[in-house]
């Protein structure tokens, strides 16, 4: 760094000098980080929503784990809060309503808006070298349309009847007749519409994040020089424009079902407790299976961009801590895109059980079953990556290796589930729930915490504290696995999901100790987050401070100063070689930034 | 691992009081509102692919569905059609006025959209108060379910459209745009003419077969 | 760290085996299968885990010997590389080959149970009819005929001859709801305004009563939603149906 800060920076001031550009006027407090349109001020908010939506949704979690160790018990403290007309005791209707909106919050509220909303915007005008998002005024009505959406989300458990209860899902017609649930009413239409704001966040988003990746990059910035991040993100940007729109069209024909009464997706001579919606007047003769397609036409797609950029990211702090090139880098673009591309052709496995004609059934278990090869691939990568590199294990590569490790069981669970016989059995039980919680849980969610503990010094200034790190770590990786792992030998026995009490089964009784373990290691895991939440606010305002490359790292973000100011960069760029030139023979460091002009071709290994 | 991060070292780590100019531009040869207004678009086919494809389920799906023609004023929507399509023309005319300089063509071209574009929303609104006196209402059963779910979400587009033309025609007045700086008027004229398309398509589906 | 790290991941390793092994003295394995759908089932369900033990093996055990041989303190560089176009074609060929074999092992025992031409041929025995938050089933009276006049109804107890393919048609009166019998290895959604047709053929020695599960959200109740399949040997089956035709014979003339 220090042999090419001379030359770059003809325009530094005295040392010292307080980050006051001088061609910029001072923004007030509401502009400034509020309505702020710089794109790192919205990442980070997008990333202390997402966090507070993360406790939201945690709690959600823990409650209904509380259900499933001890049904039907009185919760302790929070339950006389909460639940005084049942006597502390979580009802069959409430828990309904617990996962719902669980699985709608940590999806649309907490992955989605950490992974695109937080890092997307945060890293990619920075990785690419630019001053900012391509349309920022659009980049800050993106994140106050979630805003909406999440008030929307909250506010459906206050009304009559309370949150929406047909599943993250909404399956009509029990999410279409109010008679079907008590969620059904007036909170099914705020979670459409929560939904619907959701959708106008990440609509904006990705129209601006493949904008400003496409058009700009800096000078040198060729596609194949982007560092992994940038093309997951773009790849996820991607997937949002051609998915998200068909469940938008798909809620407001839901939402037209609730409210005008067409009939969509109800069918004919439809008695649900008594009521008959077509002899109230309501249109019928639609398709339950209907909306189950084009949900699912998005919502597939949405798992890969809730993983998608969570590979990138995990492949940045990879690079960076093992000090080594990553292992195939056009393989794991080339593996990236086959992702995105078979993920809108897989959406049928979710619907084997439902009476989807059984032809159609075979023909999306081989293309589900083919997706699985591009995730190998990348694992493949990863591990080439690891090999012979001289790892750091900074709490950032130990959260991005605890991400490879859990990807790998969530990967290959997947298999089960794609596989149509098999399915048959495994549908809707809790191998589907580890399934998912894997991907999601042990994939994302570790490879947002390796993306804050990496680029929190980029955001901030300052450095996380690395014990406290390692502690939050250590914790979360035990506990993750002791609530994850058990749910596959749960599902392999046939426990269903979404049932408050299965234990009045004479299959399912024997497993409520098991169950009671998994909700103690949630618990534990739970309350374990108490040691990021203080390192996070802590290192905030009291972390030690860091130069514009703490990590010794090679994209563009680094060469920027720590935070960077308004528009970014302090000098001119331009890029000479690829993102992950680490141990480079061509210079005496172990790392070659991509600003960095050695005069040379980069050396072919 | 920590004792090997760089402490803040004021002299390379502050930042500088220079400002680098950006301006580079990547990517394809096209304007950056231009290409968005592309993505957005594109957001826009999968929103009607979403619609009409759940319209031909539903259809192919019923029983019996009544032939349009008994039941809509086909040949009155039918001109509107053509209106509509004539105002994509008369777009086409405004962009064209505009780079070749002619500022007062552009006010009245892009007037005369407008007024096609308001045209055919009225029509339609007086067709659905037509239908809806006559006891046509979305609930009466799918096939009116899905008209005016399908005509609905193109009108509130064209609504849209109108008000996006009147915002740059405001700006035409004011004389805001010259042949070296149009890129407005070609954004709110793609989505113009994308609209005019879709109602193409939907006539075809939803009034004629 | 890097002790402690290795161990981590090993005891991820460790445990994940471990567990998947042991799961079967806990009680958290596959309940004993008494369908002919079962075998099918379970073979392809264990060959997939055999192949997905091999490769998360395979996979964490290098990411341990990584995790513990390079974080050894080591000022030297790492090896240089950007890849192997070699490798990058094993790595793909293969799981592609393994993937293409475990879709294809699929299909017969698929078009087995779901394709209509699998379907017995002849009358289904009965219209199971879910609702929030009950079973029940509709059997033709004594012409044989569903839906006449003379049929009987079975609340909650869903009675088949064992030992045969049954037929059945699933529907629903209100919401989605999924008749599931874990031990049969059968799961299909009831589809409101659908009649599906679903069959089964309980193993002729394992006669019995079988806990009928709604694996669907169906609304508050649906963790109640539970049925029951008896499974009886063809002779006490039709006496029971003969049982059950009079019985509703006699209500008819009493009323």
């Amino acid at each position: 760094m220090s042999s090419s800060s001379s030359s770059v920076h003809p325009g530094m001031g005295a040392p010292g000098t307080v980050r006051v550009s001088h061609d910029h006027h001072h923004l007030g407090f509401w502009r400034k980080y509020i309505f702020s349109t710089d794109h790192k001020v919205i990442g980070i908010q997008f990333m202390l929503t997402g966090l507070v939506m993360f406790l939201v949704g945690g709690l959600m979690a823990m409650a209904i784990r509380w259900q499933l160790a001890w049904p039907w018990t009185e919760m302790p403290i929070v339950g006389k809060l909460l639940f005084p007309e049942t006597g502390k005791v979580i009802s069959p209707e409430f828990y309904t309503m617990l996962f719902t909106m669980h699985g709608t919050i940590m999806i649309f509220f907490v992955i989605i808006p950490l992974l695109t909303g937080a890092f997307g915007n945060f890293l990619i005008p920075l990785m690419i070298g630019a001053p900012d998002m391509a349309f920022p005024k659009l980049n800050m009505i993106g994140y106050w349309a979630m805003v909406p959406g999440i008030g929307f989300a909250i506010a459906s458990f206050f009304v009559e009847g309370g949150g929406a209860s047909s599943g993250w899902t909404a399956y009509p017609p029990l999410s279409t007749i109010e008679t079907a649930a008590p969620g059904s009413g007036q909170g099914q239409t705020l979670w459409l519409l929560a939904l619907t704001w959701s959708g106008v966040s990440s609509m904006t988003g990705a129209v601006n994040y493949v904008t400003t990746i496409v058009k700009m990059r800096a000078p040198g910035m060729t596609l194949m020089r982007m560092p992994l991040t940038i093309w997951s993100l773009l790849i996820a940007a991607l997937l949002q424009l051609f998915a998200l729109p068909v469940l938008t069209a798909a809620s407001i024909l839901q939402l037209l079902d609730r409210v005008v009464d067409t009939g969509f997706f109800t069918p004919t001579n439809l008695v649900v407790n008594q009521f008959n919606s077509e002899a109230a007047g309501a249109a019928a003769g639609g398709q339950p299976l209907l909306w189950q397609h084009l949900f699912w036409f998005y919502s597939h797609p949405a798992v890969y961009i809730m993983v998608v950029p969570a590979m990138g990211l995990a492949s940045d702090v990879i690079a960076t801590h093992a000090r080594k090139p990553i292992f195939g880098y056009k393989p794991m673009v080339y593996s990236m895109s086959a992702i995105a591309g078979l993920g809108f052709i897989v959406w049928g496995h979710h619907m084997f059980a439902s009476g989807m004609n059984p032809a159609l059934g075979m023909t999306f278990m081989v293309s589900t079953i083919m997706i699985a090869l591009p995730s190998a691939v990348k694992v493949f990568n990863w591990l080439g990556t690891l090999w012979g590199s001289r790892i750091h294990l900074t709490t950032a590569m130990l959260n991005a290796l605890g991400f490879v490790a859990m990807f790998i069981i969530g990967g290959l669970s997947g298999i089960w589930m794609a596989a149509t016989p098999v399915d048959i059995y495994i549908h809707d039980t809790y191998i589907v729930v580890a399934h998912f919680h894997y991907v999601v849980f042990g994939g994302s969610v570790f490879a947002i915490f390796a993306g804050i503990y990496h680029w929190f010094p980029k955001m901030f200034g300052r450095m996380m504290n690395e014990t406290l790190g390692k502690v939050h770590f250590i914790g979360s990786f035990i506990f993750t696995n002791g609530v994850f792992y058990l749910m596959h030998q749960l599902g392999i026995a046939g426990l269903m999901r979404r049932t408050a009490d299965p234990y009045d089964y004479e299959a399912f009784a024997h497993l409520q100790p098991l169950n009671q373990i998994i909700s103690i290691c949630a618990f534990c895991l739970f309350t374990w987050q108490i040691f990021f939440v203080f390192n996070f606010f802590h290192s905030m305002f009291w972390g030690k401070r860091v130069g514009r490359n703490p990590w010794k790292a090679t994209t563009l973000e680094w060469d920027a100063p720590s935070p960077p100011g308004h528009g970014n960069f302090d000098h001119e760029l331009a890029v000479h070689c690829g993102p992950y030139e680490y141990a480079s023979p061509l210079v005496e460091e172990d790392y070659l930034m991509q600003s960095r002009d050695i005069g040379a071709k980069p050396a072919k290994a | 691992m920590s004792s090997s991060i760089q402490a803040y070292d004021p002299e390379v780590d502050a930042p500088a009081h220079h400002h680098p100019i950006y301006d580079y531009d990547s990517g394809p040869p096209v304007d950056r509102g231009k290409f968005a207004i592309w993505l957005f678009l594109a957001t826009e086919v999968m929103f009607f692919t979403g619609l009409i494809g759940s319209y031909l389920v539903i259809r192919m799906g019923s029983p019996a569905w009544p032939h349009p023609k008994e039941l809509l004023a086909v040949d009155i929507t039918a001109a509107n059609t053509f209106l509509l399509i004539t105002s994509s023309w008369m777009m086409v005319r405004a962009l064209d006025a505009i780079q070749k300089g002619d500022k007062g063509g552009l006010v009245k071209w892009l007037g005369f959209t407008i007024l096609g574009g308001s045209v055919f929303v009225g029509v339609q609104v007086y067709e659905y108060t037509v239908l809806i006196h006559e006891g046509y209402l979305p609930n009466r059963d799918l096939f009116w379910s899905t008209f005016y779910a399908m005509t609905g979400f193109h009108g509130i587009h064209v609504c849209v459209g109108v008000i996006w033309l009147f915002c740059v025609w405001i700006g035409a007045v004011r004389g805001s745009y010259t042949p070296q700086n149009y890129v407005r008027v070609e954004l709110a004229g793609l989505y113009w003419h994308f609209v005019d398309l879709v109602w193409v398509l939907l006539f075809t589906i939803v009034y004629l077969m | 760290m890097r002790f402690l790290a290795t161990l981590l991941f090993l005891a991820l390793l460790v445990f994940g085996v471990w567990s998947f092994q042991a799961a079967e003295s806990f009680g958290a394995w596959l309940p004993p299968h008494v369908s002919s759908f079962g075998p099918d089932i379970d073979a392809l369900f264990k060959l997939i885990l055999w192949m997905v033990t091999f490769f998360f093996i395979l996979t964490e055990v290098v990411l341990i010997y990584c995790v513990w041989r390079f974080s050894k303190k080591d000022p030297s560089k790492a090896h240089f590389t950007h890849g192997s176009h070699k490798l990058e074609m094993l790595w793909t060929a293969v799981p592609a080959g393994l993937l293409l074999v475990i879709a294809f092992a699929q299909m017969g025992a698929w078009a087995n149970i779901r394709f209509p031409s699998a379907f017995p041929d002849g009358e289904p025995v009965a219209v199971a009819w879910a609702s929030q938050f009950d079973w029940r089933f509709q059997y033709p009276g004594a012409d044989g005929v569903l839906g006449t006049m003379d049929d009987f109804e079975s609340a909650h107890d869903f009675v088949v001859p064992a030992g045969e393919p049954v037929k059945f048609i699933l529907r629903s009166r209100d919401v989605i709801h999924s008749f599931s019998v874990p031990q049969f290895r059968l799961k299909q959604d009831a589809m409101p305004g659908m009649a599906i047709p679903v069959w089964f053929q309980v193993d002729e020695d394992r006669p019995g009563d079988y806990e009928l599960i709604c694996m669907e959200l169906c609304g508050w109740g649906h963790y109640k939603m539970a049925g029951k399949v008896r499974a009886l040997p063809r002779a006490e089956y039709d006496a029971w149906v003969a049982d059950q035709q009079a019985q509703f014979m006699s209500n008819g003339i009493e009323e």
